[in-house]
């Protein structure tokens, strides 16, 4: 067991954990958030996206151990108190979900790919930067998999988000 | 905000199964069998018992007795082995990590035997079953099939191949189970909490007034939750033997093993036309798979036998029982597989009489259900495919196949009609008025559709109330019982019982209760079912085998459309699974080891975000009087029929090939 | 999963050390997108895990006329660097290409290198393989093949790597930084991957314990360069076949440069030597590209279900060629 302190939604948390424990069965287990959701426990589904010192990451990919003194958001904490941050009601307004439980990892990817720029695999010049268009939010999305297929509704709302 | 549990699900307070906080939970791991046929000589569990962590090792030696009616629930109960991937263990430990340690180190051998999983059209073990699913007749005949393919101005003579799918929602099948004295409280992830009640209590041979089921928010199941599965019954056992709550999620490799998957099928489709494109024969065959353990029998020649006018009409369904988990319902079983080779078939009759596929489906417009002989209550396939042909721009369309070019591209169109039974089930709800508002309880589940949502607005409309006044309560065994959600039947069973229930209370002012299984016993007298019109654009490079569908449009008629965002989403899902069926999906069998080769979510594609472009879902009014007090059909399942074809035919029209075997992949182009 | 103590060491020195003395079964932990998947299917047992993610080799910086690489920088950080992305475009988007934000987020360049097949009888252990049970047989020449190997593969091993970046690498000629119990050494890609011969499970030359600190980039070659990938769906898959490939033509319309490396058909990043050699000097046009893809395939050996491998690569190399003319 190994003694680790990380910041979680802006509160601290300290845990004594098997190394063996994800970041994911941290939160779920042991820390009582299960918003971050888990669809496949190897990185190929995005159910269980979370920002990790600000950006997306997987967390069922991230050992606890491996992540002491990080700063954790979950979909827990992406609101600001009752408000909530532009992409949660982006979802709301376009009917972004149905069974919800891609809903919290698809949250966290768009609001930790909003802040990264860059170029996608879809950007014709990779040295440019292309702006968000309905392609590039696409692609940049795709470690995210809905199985209710609403990604229509996923992506109008992401651009909701992004022209907030 | 449209769906009323939207907030707690943007926000990570919606609860799922295994998410319940249950103080003193343990957690199990299951041990899947490594063979595919053959016998448990023997289970050695002492490492498993000596990892640290480890509480208890379920295996056939000392588990609880159970029921053995329902062999894929019938845990522990035999050595016999069906399939790869056959629950033989269970480890319970302290901690996830635990128990998976704990099953690595179960060992267990084997008397093998030799295992068959692979399906083929000339299997020797083929035969005719009793029935199909649900209760249909396997074959049926009428007229002289082939006197019309010999009169036929066209005739096509295909065979199609759809592989295994499997169902894949986001939420892996898990359980949490908490004994209370004889009492038993199940956590499920399920599509029917009184449906789950009656399977678990039966399992474990219980009254079914001693257990409970908790299920408000499902991550998803098209089908793969609409059936008990082995982690409900493996949780209770579990947590009998522990003396403590114990709690199971399975993995996503385990999920191809024991939870179900679309049959592969083989389809060999002979259709006849005069030259004004009216059928005079038409011949549905069909070749799919089943377990040793229970014989499923998928209904893919059904639809074939009301779809069209056809005045000679043979369908067959025959099944080969092989050393594989029993296949189960997905989205759309039976209409999805067999419409999508019908439908191809008709666009390869459409291009051997050089007539447009649009027409050549209004000219076989029935004027009744020829399998029955009832009128249909509604039918709008025709206006689907006329608006669908406004909207999506068919008009003028060059039937040339691989002639318009973009680049790299070759472009092309097509289409195909969808429908989907509209049925309904018994169920039981309550109403009851509050100081502010109303209380509606039925133990429907929400599993993504929004039921919760489309309940409240049917009951405010049959209370003369605002949706916001009305409280729903569904996802609990302990709510009036109620159908499953499948077989698109959610909404117009669950709806019927509410508007009842709020007609008692109107009637008897605080308080409404009703049930529907008298009025639905007179569901009679008229063939129900929704209809619609699939248009597909897509881009193929012959070079390289890549495929892209541009632009897919759906125009349904599935009488009234009760929430217009919710159906939407609904039939876009649909529509996007079929995508993934058109383009990628398949579970490849493991010929060599039994089970399948590609079990996670890495090898098994699904359609991501990037292969999903321009998809829009519209409807034809439509009104009904013959089937619910809404008026409604259901939309949860229509939306996947038909996509794979429009697909398949986009690609012809677009490249002049016709893959007749799904999914349509970069080797199905190139190779 | 096995057990395993954690450790975090200073610099890299303390690393290898710690590995050393773990043995065998000790293994470095980089940003763990494959290894902690790989340990939760029982197919990397490591008893100790040495994390080096937080070494500092994270930045990216001038070397000569080109750049270095650090070890431990993401894969997103590589890609968004703004001097990889207008004078590498290619390695750019190779690495754009491979798995997701999420994944791309956390994976560092030296665990990008060493990542693992993921053929499907060798994630399962209840199946044999080759390269993570050697002697125990190879299902795949008689099973499941569809995405395997074409171009030196062995009756022991058919399985493809599965890196983008490593095929833009192998392309530019970078070299890899080692260092290790016998001090530091460099490694030219291609080199660094083996062709599984009768020892599949050996991915890479590197002995026991030697641990990657950084990726030297030289010059980036005249002319254009670009990264096709072709997969069974539009993003987050592994390649079918990809190609990068760069293409510098001369003022008289002859090719001056020429790079060419295909991945996912080999179990190294396969660089295309016989194809550009038939293009050096000759004509840039699409009787020499075919010509030179032809010369590059010559050597394919498919199998019955991956045969499509072949005639997709040639498109795509000729293809990929014609889009970098001037």
């Amino acid at each position: 067991m190994v003694k680790i302190e990380l910041r979680v939604n802006g509160a601290s948390r300290r845990a004594d954990v098997d190394t063996r424990v994800s970041l994911l069965d941290l939160l779920r287990e042991h820390l009582g958030l299960t918003g971050a959701k888990k669809g496949c426990d190897h990185g190929q589904c995005g159910a269980c996206t979370v920002l990790i010192d600000g950006r997306r990451a997987n967390a069922c990919l991230a050992l606890a151990v491996a992540h002491d003194g990080t700063d954790v958001t979950t979909v827990e904490g992406l609101a600001d108190g009752d408000d909530l941050h532009p992409v949660q009601e982006a979802f709301l307004a376009h009917d972004a979900f149905q069974c919800g439980y891609c809903t919290p990892g698809q949250l966290c990817s768009a609001a930790g790919m909003l802040g990264e720029g860059g170029a996608s695999a879809v950007t014709e010049d990779v040295a440019a930067d292309p702006g968000l268009t309905a392609d590039e939010i696409r692609e940049r999305m795709s470690g995210n998999l809905c199985r209710c297929g609403a990604y229509v509704n996923i992506v109008a709302a992401v651009g909701e988000a992004a022209r907030a | 905000m449209n769906r009323i549990e939207g907030r707690d699900k943007v926000t990570g307070r919606a609860t799922y199964a295994v998410e319940y906080a249950v103080e003193g939970t343990a957690y199990a791991h299951i041990v899947g069998s490594t063979v595919a046929r053959g016998r448990i000589r023997a289970i050695d569990t002492a490492e498993a018992y000596a990892t640290p962590g480890v509480l208890d090792v379920l295996t056939y030696a000392n588990a609880p007795e159970t029921a053995v009616d329902n062999p894929e629930l019938a845990l522990f109960q035999s050595r016999d082995i069906a399939y790869r991937g056959q629950i033989v263990a269970a480890v319970i430990a302290e901690s996830a990590e635990a128990a998976r340690a704990g099953a690595a180190a179960v060992r267990v051998a084997y008397d093998a035997e030799p295992h068959d999983v692979t399906l083929r059209a000339d299997h020797p073990g083929l035969y005719v079953p009793d029935k199909v699913n649900p209760s249909f007749p396997a074959t049926t005949e009428r007229g002289d099939v082939a006197a019309g393919l010999a009169e036929a101005a066209a005739t096509v003579d295909v065979t199609y191949a759809t592989p295994a799918e499997h169902n894949n929602p986001m939420e892996p099948h898990g359980a949490l189970a908490a004994w209370d004295g004889d009492r038993l409280t199940v956590y499920d992830s399920t599509q029917g909490a009184s449906t789950d009640r009656a399977t678990i209590a039966n399992v474990l041979r219980m009254p079914p007034e001693r257990v409970r089921v908790v299920s408000p928010h499902v991550g998803g199941g098209f089908g793969s939750k609409g059936t008990t599965r082995a982690p409900a019954v493996l949780a209770a056992l579990a947590a009998r033997v522990a003396g403590r709550p114990v709690k199971i999620a399975i993995t996503r490799q385990q999920m191809f093993d024991i939870t179900g998957y679309r049959t592969p099928t083989v389809q060999r489709l002979r259709l006849g036309a005069d030259t004004g494109g009216r059928l005079t024969a038409l011949d549905h065959d069909v070749v799919e798979q089943s377990s040793t353990l229970v014989e499923f029998a998928e209904q893919a020649a059904v639809p074939s036998r009301m779809m069209y006018a056809a005045p000679a009409l043979r369908t067959c369904h025959q099944l080969a029982r092989l050393d594989v988990a029993t296949p189960s319902w997905m989205r759309a079983p039976g209409e999805c597989p067999g419409m999508y080779a019908l439908e191809s078939a008709m666009d390869e009759l459409a291009s051997a009489l050089d007539m447009d596929p649009v027409e050549l489906r209004i000219v076989n417009e029935p004027a009744y259900d020829q399998e029955t002989g009832l009128p249909f209550s509604s039918r709008n396939l025709v206006a689907c495919l006329r608006e669908g042909a406004r909207r999506f721009g068919w008009a003028g369309r060059d039937p040339a196949p691989g002639v318009r070019r973009d680049g790299r591209w070759l472009v092309g169109t097509g289409v195909a009609a969808s429908t989907y039974p509209a049925r309904r089930r018994p169920s039981r709800a309550t109403a009851t008025a509050t100081g502010d508002g109303y209380v509606v309880r039925i133990a429907a589940a929400d599993i993504g559709t929004g039921a919760r949502t489309a309940l409240a607005v049917i009951a405010a409309e049959a209370l003369e109330t605002t949706r916001d006044r009305v409280h729903v309560e569904v996802g609990d065994s302990d709510l009036p019982e109620a159908s499953l959600a499948g077989g698109s039947m959610g909404t117009s069973s669950w709806g019927s019982a509410v508007v009842r229930a709020c007609e008692d209370l109107r009637k008897n002012g605080g308080t409404g209760a009703a049930d529907t299984a008298d009025e639905i016993a007179g569901d009679t007298g008229f063939a129900r079912h929704a209809f619609g019109a699939q248009f597909a654009e897509v881009r193929v490079d012959p070079g390289t085998g890549e495929l892209r569908v541009a632009r897919l449009l759906g125009v349904f008629a599935a009488g009234r459309i009760i929430d217009p965002v919710l159906a939407r989403s609904q039939l876009i899902g649909g529509m996007t699974m079929g995508i993934g069926m058109a383009l990628m999906e398949e579970t490849r069998p493991d010929a060599e080891f039994g089970g399948w080769v590609n079990r996670d979510l890495a090898q098994y594609h699904v359609a991501t975000c990037t292969d999903v472009h321009d998809v829009d879902a519209v409807w034809v009014d439509e009104d009904d009087p013959h089937l619910n007090p809404m008026g409604s059909k259901g939309i949860g399942e229509i939306g996947i029929v038909g996509t794979a074809a429009a697909i398949g035919n986009a690609v012809h029209h677009a490249t002049g090939v016709r893959v007749r075997s799904l999914p349509i992949t970069p080797p199905a182009i190139v190779g | 999963m096995r057990p395993f103590t954690y450790v975090r060491t200073r610099d890299a020195v303390d690393a290898v050390e710690s590995v050393e003395a773990g043995g065998p079964d000790a293994m470095y932990l980089g940003g763990g997108t494959n290894l902690v998947d790989l340990m939760r299917l029982g197919v990397a047992t490591p008893a100790r895990l040495v994390d080096v993610s937080r070494l500092p080799y994270d930045s990216i910086a001038a070397h000569g006329d080109g750049l270095r690489i650090g070890a431990a920088v993401r894969n997103s950080d590589l890609a968004a660097h703004p001097d990889v992305r207008a004078r590498y475009p290619m390695l750019a988007r190779a690495v754009l290409a491979g798995a997701s934000g999420q994944v791309r987020n956390m994976a560092t360049v030296g665990g990008n290198l060493l990542q693992r097949t993921r053929c499907p009888y060798f994630q399962d252990v209840t199946k044999p393989c080759n390269k993570r049970d050697p002697g125990s047989g190879c299902p795949a020449v008689e099973g499941d093949h569809q995405n395997m190997a074409v171009l030196g593969r062995s009756a022991a091993c058919v399985a493809t790597h599965p890196s983008d970046m490593a095929v833009a690498l192998a392309a530019l000629g970078a070299e890899v930084r080692v260092t290790g119990p016998d001090g530091e050494r460099t490694v030219p890609m291609p080199g660094l991957h083996r062709l599984p011969g009768d020892r599949p499970d050996r991915d890479t030359v590197l002995a026991p314990g030697e641990l990657i600190t950084a990726v030297d980039l030289p010059a980036p070659p005249g002319g254009r360069s670009t990264y096709r990938k072709v997969r069974e769906r539009a993003s987050f898959a592994f390649a079918l076949v990809s190609v990068a490939a760069a293409l510098d033509v001369g003022p008289g319309g002859g090719v001056r440069d020429v790079r060419i490396a295909l991945g996912g058909v080999a179990h190294a990043p396969w660089r295309a030597g016989a194809a550009e050699e038939v293009l050096q000097g000759a004509p840039a046009d699409a009787d020499a590209f075919a010509r030179a893809a032809d010369a590059e395939l010559a050597a394919a050996r498919p199998l019955p279900r991956n045969a499509y491998k072949v005639p997709l690569a040639r498109h795509l190399i000729v293809h990929t060629l014609q889009e970098l003319l001037p």
